[in-house]
This record gives structure tokens, C-alpha cells and sequence, in this order.
């Protein structure tokens, strides 16, 4: 008997038949795929993209050149120099270059920060055209932190709780 | 007349079905392979060495890189080995969060597995199907650690952060009107524990759907019955751990003979294969898929009922709260000195070894008082069941290497380290 039912399951192609169903019932199903980029997927608020400086409300710049951030980076990414600043003579980095083909983006310079300075944003379509775009200074740093002001800050309170 | 001669054949390393950087020097006589030489070494990193300049946390984010398909596992393995060195007790929660995580691993693994095996054989579909429950386990991974693959997110004494209580949802575009952006977001209402057991749920069904494709189609099982046998006995003898030993009938897993974090409060059976070919093989990594959604709703429960704190309060070893180092002075001190130096691990040797989804990973840590390993060594479970290749693949034809290549579930990242 068993013999039988396997030749017939064997001869009118069973298997194949239910797979083949299974992949046309998915023609009338709803569709899965996004629209990239007009549409995105969901981002966490952790999300660890593009690196970003900050600057407090008065547009200070937050980070106090402690190189915690430096000392802790696995792949030795960031560079700082600090000094004093020339207008006010407050102790400021005159450097602060991270490259991002070292970077690794694993977020400890993030958690290292003690005054939030140094933030992943979520950033993570860029491309470089020239060699030496990698390396993001200061100033583009701080850019990006401007640029993405109220995202950055919501990101931040959102996980203020976790931290 | 001429003397007949075998004929040698590379295969790889830039091959679609070498799964990377594997080198095969195959011996052919005519379709039928004599030998099979596996090169290893092209992806080599030197993750041990560099270890040794590194304090013991900055290494974590390296271990993602070693089996760049079962991240969080690898991370598993070498904090184990550095908590059992410190004798630090974790966290009851984290070790559940870890335990739920290892499994979800554990189901991004093989379906990865599944849909690159699936392709390698023959089968597209799978593959496309297998992609788009990955998007919704990576989604996981991205809302915990806030990094889709690399997550960086166990650390010595815990776990980085607790699980977030929402998730993110998709936005409004002009390609979707109310009712379909409801229906996107319809699991991801609630926090990540909620979007986890939804997933939970429907994932027994799906992996059905993995199975009406392939487990009774002629074409898969003529590619793959009696395809690679290993007897239970040469499996031993070869070091297999993991999904190619069970596949060969011996009934072996950590997470039963040696339970570590809190397996061994789990409710869950190992898969055993009878024949040891790649078709058991298979049907082994599918009931594991069952078996780790057990997992995972077990822990989910747990998770919801006993809130707690993640990472060891032993600011030694672990950070403090990020409130608490902007207002205590003893606080940041410990901040400022994790962050530069990290901690001391006592002098001693430690190997720990977890249930990764490829077999048995551990990690040998040797230290000598710093707070840099003295010597890592990295038990990586591709490694052993790669040297297997040539006892696999003898005999068979050209077309079955990509199948054993496929079964044994290789990853350079780990293999070559």
C-alpha cells in the first residue's frame, strides 16, 4: 500500500505541485519590499551611523578634548589634539579627525563621552569620491551635528533611561 | 598512447559558491573527485594577536567579525571566558537576555544557512523567503544595539543596555496610504519583546513553508541523500561539534551536556540525524529552528515578568550609570578609568565554550595580571569541519562540493580568524 501511494505521489509530481502553490499564492499576497529610497526601513534610536559633534544650546561646542573617546576606540580611529582656543584661551581640540575606514562604528566612543559630544547618528547612506574624504574633521563633524540637530537630541533622550 | 592523468581544478577563492574566500584544489578523475585540498588563510585578520594589544572590552566589537553570521554568539563565548576568569556573577536577567539572543542567533544562522544552501543546490526561492525573516531578526538586533549585524552588545558582567520598550516604526510615504502603513506597523505597537513573540509566533508556520519547498522535493533530496556521509564515529574522531555532529546521530550540545547562562532552566530537545548526510544535516538545522522559537518564547515570558538590572553593578568591571557619572565624583572616576585602561584580569587561564550555531565555540583566554590577554586563542567550529572536506567530498562529483560546502555552513570570518 505504502509502495502505491508512493508511486502515485511520485508519478503526478505532489511535491512539486504544493511548493509551486505555495510560491503562486504569494503573487496575491501583500508585498514585503520597501521602496528604498523614497521609503526606509525603521530606524532605532540606537542606531550607530556617520559620527556627529555636538554643540550645546548656546552653540558652544561640547566636547572638553578629554580623549576618552580616543583611548577607548578599538580600531584607533579618532585623533585628538587639544590646546588652548585662540579667542577665549578655554582648553578646546584643535584636532579631532576620525577616519572611517578604521572605524568599525561598535559605538564605544559614544558610551565613553562623559559630556554626550561625540554621537552616531543615523546617517548611514554616504559615499567618498576623493582619497582623503574618509578622514572627517572637525568641522565637518560639528556640520553634521548642526545639520541633524533635533534628530540627534531626540535620539539622545530617547535612550537617556538605558544609559 | 598517453599516459591518462588526473586533472587538477581550483575552485574558489572567488567563487559565488565558495561562500567567500574558500581555495579548493580538486583532483578530478574526469567528474569524480580523488582529492579535495582545502586552502584557508585568506581572510586572516590576526583577531588573536591583535587581542593582545587591546584591553579585554575593546576586543568584543572584533569577536562580531570572527563568524560574521552568528554575531552575538561569538560575542557570548569570549565574555564568558573573561567572566569566568574574573568570577563575576551576571545578572540574572542579562543571562536570560543572552540566552534569547544566542537564539535568535542561532535562527539568523540558519536562515542564512538555509537560503545560501538552498541557492547553492538550486532552490531561489528559499532564499528570497529566508531574507525577509532575517529582516525582521536583524530588526531585533538593530533595536537592542542600535547595529544590524556588528552588534557589539554583550559585555564582561552583562549586557550593554536593557531591552528598549518600543520599537520603531515605519514612517509615511507616498506610496503607502493609512491602512497599509498600519499593517506594516501592526507588530511593532509594542515594545521589542512584543514585536519578539509575534515573531515567535509566526515563525513555526513560515519554517513549515521552508519545508512544503524543499523537504519532500526530488530535487533536493537528489542532492542531497547520500550526499557527504560522516559515520557517527569519524565525526568524533574529526572534532565535529554543533548541527554536523548531531546530523551523524550523536546526541551532543552544550546547551544540554555542559549548560551555561540559563539553559539549563530551558525547555528544549536536540535534533538528531540518523544517516549523517547532508539531508539529515538539513533536517537537523530545521528542527533547530523549532527548537530555538521554544527558546525564545520561554524567555520572553521570563523577560516580561522580572525586571532587573542588566550588567553587574561592579564598577571594577562595568561602567557606571551614565546619571551617576555626571554627578558623582567616585563614579566618574570609575568611568574615566574603564574607559582608558579597562580592568586587570587575574593571572590564571580560562576556556569557556558556548553553543554557537556552527558547533562548539570557545575562547582560551590566558592572562597575566594586565589588562590586556596575555594569549587568545579562538575554538572556532568552521575550522575543524572544513579539514573534513576531503573525507566529504571523495568519490563524489564536482557538482556535490558545492552541496558539502553548503552543509558544513562555512564562514571564513571565523575559520581563518
Amino acid at each position: 500500500m505504502k509502495v502505491l501511494r508512493n508511486y502515485i505521489k511520485s508519478l503526478f509530481l505532489l511535491e512539486m505541485f504544493k511548493g509551486m502553490r505555495l510560491t503562486g499564492s504569494y503573487l496575491w499576497r501583500k508585498k514585503f519590499t520597501i521602496r528604498y529610497p523614497e521609503e526606509r526601513a525603521p530606524m532605532s534610536p540606537r542606531f550607530r551611523g556617520l559620527h556627529a559633534l555636538r554643540r550645546d544650546e548656546n552653540g558652544e561646542e561640547c566636547c572638553v578634548g578629554c580623549k576618552l573617546c580616543e583611548a577607548t576606540c578599538p580600531a584607533m580611529a579618532i585623533t585628538i589634539e587639544t590646546g588652548p582656543r585662540e579667542d577665549d584661551g578655554s582648553r578646546r581640540t584643535t584636532r579631532y579627525d576620525i577616519d572611517l575606514f578604521k572605524c568599525i562604528f561598535c559605538g564605544y566612543c559614544v558610551e565613553a563621552c562623559p559630556v554626550d559630544a561625540i554621537v552616531e547618528t543615523r546617517i548611514c547612506d554616504y559615499h567618498f569620491e576623493e582619497r582623503g574624504e574618509n578622514i572627517m574633521l572637525k568641522d565637518e563633524l560639528l556640520a553634521i551635528g548642526e545639520e541633524n540637530r533635533d534628530r540627534i537630541n531626540s535620539d539622545l533622550s530617547a535612550q537617556a533611561k538605558y544609559r | 598512447m598517453s599516459e591518462i592523468q588526473n586533472y587538477t581544478i581550483n575552485l574558489g577563492p572567488q567563487h559565488p559558491a565558495a561562500h567567500g574566500v574558500l581555495r579548493l584544489v580538486l583532483e578530478m578523475d574526469g567528474e569524480v573527485i580523488e582529492r579535495a585540498d582545502p586552502h584557508v588563510g585568506l581572510l586572516h585578520r590576526g583577531t588573536e594577536k591583535l587581542a593582545e594589544s587591546k584591553t579585554f572590552n575593546q576586543s568584543i566589537p572584533y569577536m562580531d567579525r570572527l563568524d560574521y553570521m552568528s554575531m552575538m554568539c561569538n560575542e557570548h563565548g569570549y565574555v564568558s571566558s573573561i567572566e569566568k576568569l574574573l568570577g563575576v556573577d551576571v545578572p540574572i536577567r542579562a543571562q536570560y537576555i543572552r540566552v534569547m539572543f544566542d537564539e535568535i542567533t542561532r535562527i539568523l544562522n540558519h536562515l542564512l544557512w538555509l537560503g545560501t544552501h538552498a541557492l547553492d543546490v538550486g532552490a531561489m526561492t528559499v532564499f528570497l523567503y529566508a531574507f525577509r525573516e532575517r529582516e525582521d531578526l536583524i530588526d531585533c538586533y538593530e533595536a537592542v544595539s542600535g547595529a544590524r549585524m556588528h552588534a557589539a552588545y554583550y559585555r564582561v558582567g552583562g549586557v550593554y543596555r536593557d531591552l528598549p520598550d518600543s520599537m520603531p516604526k515605519y514612517e509615511a510615504s507616498k506610496f503607502r496610504n493609512a491602512k497599509d502603513l498600519d499593517r506594516l506597523n501592526s507588530n511593532r505597537e509594542g515594545s521589542l519583546l512584543d514585536f519578539i513573540e509575534d515573531f515567535a509566533n509566526r515563525f513555526p508556520g513560515i519554517v513549515d513553508e521552508y519545508e512544503t519547498l524543499l523537504t519532500d522535493n526530488r530535487i533536493w533530496k537528489q542532492r542531497l541523500v547520500d550526499i557527504g556521509v560522516v559515520s557517527p564515529e569519524r565525526a568524533l574522531q574529526r572534532g565535529f561539534s554543533g548541527p554536523m555532529l548531531r546530523g551523524s546521530g550523536i546526541e551532543w550540545d552544550l546547551r544540554k551536556k555542559q549548560p551555561y547562562a540559563v539553559y539549563d532552566k530551558m525547555d528544549f530537545d536536540i535534533p538528531v540525524g540518523v544517516n549523517g548526510d547532508c539531508y539529515d544535516r538539513y533536517l537537523v538545522r530545521i528542527e533547530e529552528f523549532r527548537q530555538s522559537t521554544r527558546i525564545i518564547k520561554q524567555c520572553v515570558k521570563w523577560l516580561r515578568e522580572n525586571p532587573g538590572p542588566v550588567i553587574v553593578e561592579d564598577f571594577k568591571v562595568a561602567p557606571p550609570k551614565r546619571d551617576d557619572m555626571k554627578q558623582n565624583m567616585e563614579s566618574l572616576i570609575h568611568h574615566f578609568k574603564l574607559f582608558t585602561e579597562g580592568y586587570s584580569v587575574p593571572a590564571g587561564e580560562a576556556y569557556a565554550a558556548i553553543e554557537a550555531p556552527k558547533g562548539e565555540f570557545g575562547c582560551y583566554v590566558m592572562s597575566d595580571g594586565a589588562n590586556k590577554p596575555f594569549r587568545l586563542k579562538i575554538r572556532a567550529p568552521g575550522f575543524v569541519h572544513i579539514s573534513a572536506m576531503d573525507e566529504m567530498v571523495k568519490g563524489h562529483m564536482l557538482a556535490d562540493v558545492v552541496t558539502v560546502i553548503g552543509t558544513m555552513d562555512v564562514v571564513f570570518g571565523e575559520i581563518d580568524r
